[in-house]
């Protein structure tokens, strides 16, 4: 651990960064800005896990590697969601929010 | 005490980007705040000790998802497009409840008292790799393997998808 810092320190960073993204979450309407949101939130669950290996389990590498898997299906989320953003923009030609509504028919 | 310092100041930098990351009204801008909050997150994990989650944070988080979200925001808007903003009501009610939720996660996480355990620690290289592929107690062969699968169907899926082959013919 870090001298000096405890674990409620690195705790509330997380949190701030995971309310922030929440934040953009609901209060932006274009697509790619909700997937920058979301990004905020998962680097900041990240940081817990690591946090909790660290300074609760350091004997354990458990919060490590699912550290790794998450950032591995962060990736693969990322791909998946700007391959539809930009299939959704060729069909409407807009990334709003607001204008995706084709699976209602 | 140099590593406090460095903490807070990497801790308030990381804030101060995320906030600046869903606030400024230009999407490209909100990308490159996002890539220095990753940057800023690896040099937490630096500090932790754990280089090789530091380095797989760079070259996965900043080095692909970042440049990937830039690249989307490039052929998806003009560099000069700007964001519309939302009423003010809006803003400060939303702000509001979540500043409410913040500070009440944050006082209830100060009532619990968290059981610190001191051990040995080894997180080199091979160690991670070997619990990765064990079959054994505390290993991860399952994770991975359902991961590796994971990365295979989502890399079909996203060229499938993004061909858009499907619209195309229905158009005809």
């Amino acid at each position: 651990m870090i001298e000096g810092i405890t674990i409620y320190d690195v705790l509330a960073v997380s949190t701030i960064i995971f309310f922030v993204g929440v934040f953009g979450f609901v209060t932006r309407k274009n697509l790619i800005s909700l997937l920058i949101s979301t990004e905020l939130m998962l680097n900041a669950v990240v940081l817990n896990f690591v946090t909790f290996n660290k300074y609760l389990y350091p004997g354990h590498v458990q919060g490590y590697v699912f550290s790794l898997f998450m950032i591995a299906v962060a990736a693969a989320e990322v791909a998946l969601a700007i391959a539809i953003i930009i299939s959704l923009y060729r069909m409407d030609n807009s990334v709003d929010a607001d204008d995706m509504d084709t699976l209602k028919g | 005490m140099g590593a406090k310092i460095i903490f807070y100041l990497v801790a308030g930098l990381m804030i101060l980007f995320s906030i600046l990351s869903v606030s400024t009204t230009r999407v490209i801008r909100a990308a490159v705040y996002l890539l220095f909050v990753m940057i800023l997150m690896a040099g937490i994990y630096f500090l932790f000790d754990y280089n090789f989650l530091a380095g797989v944070q760079l070259t996965v988080y900043s080095g692909g998802i970042a440049v990937l979200i830039v690249i989307a925001v490039l052929l998806v808007h003009n560099i000069e497009h700007r964001l519309e903003r939302l009423p003010l009501v809006e803003y400060l009610w939303k702000g509001g409840v979540l500043l409410a939720g913040l500070i009440m996660t944050l006082v209830t996480m100060r009532q619990f008292h968290f059981q610190r355990i001191d051990g040995q620690e080894d997180v080199s290289v091979s160690n991670i790799g070997h619990k990765l592929l064990s079959l054994g107690d505390g290993g991860f062969i399952l994770p991975f393997e359902v991961i590796s699968i994971l990365l295979l169907a989502v890399m079909v899926a996203a060229i499938i998808i993004a061909k858009g082959e499907v619209y195309k013919n229905e158009e005809k």
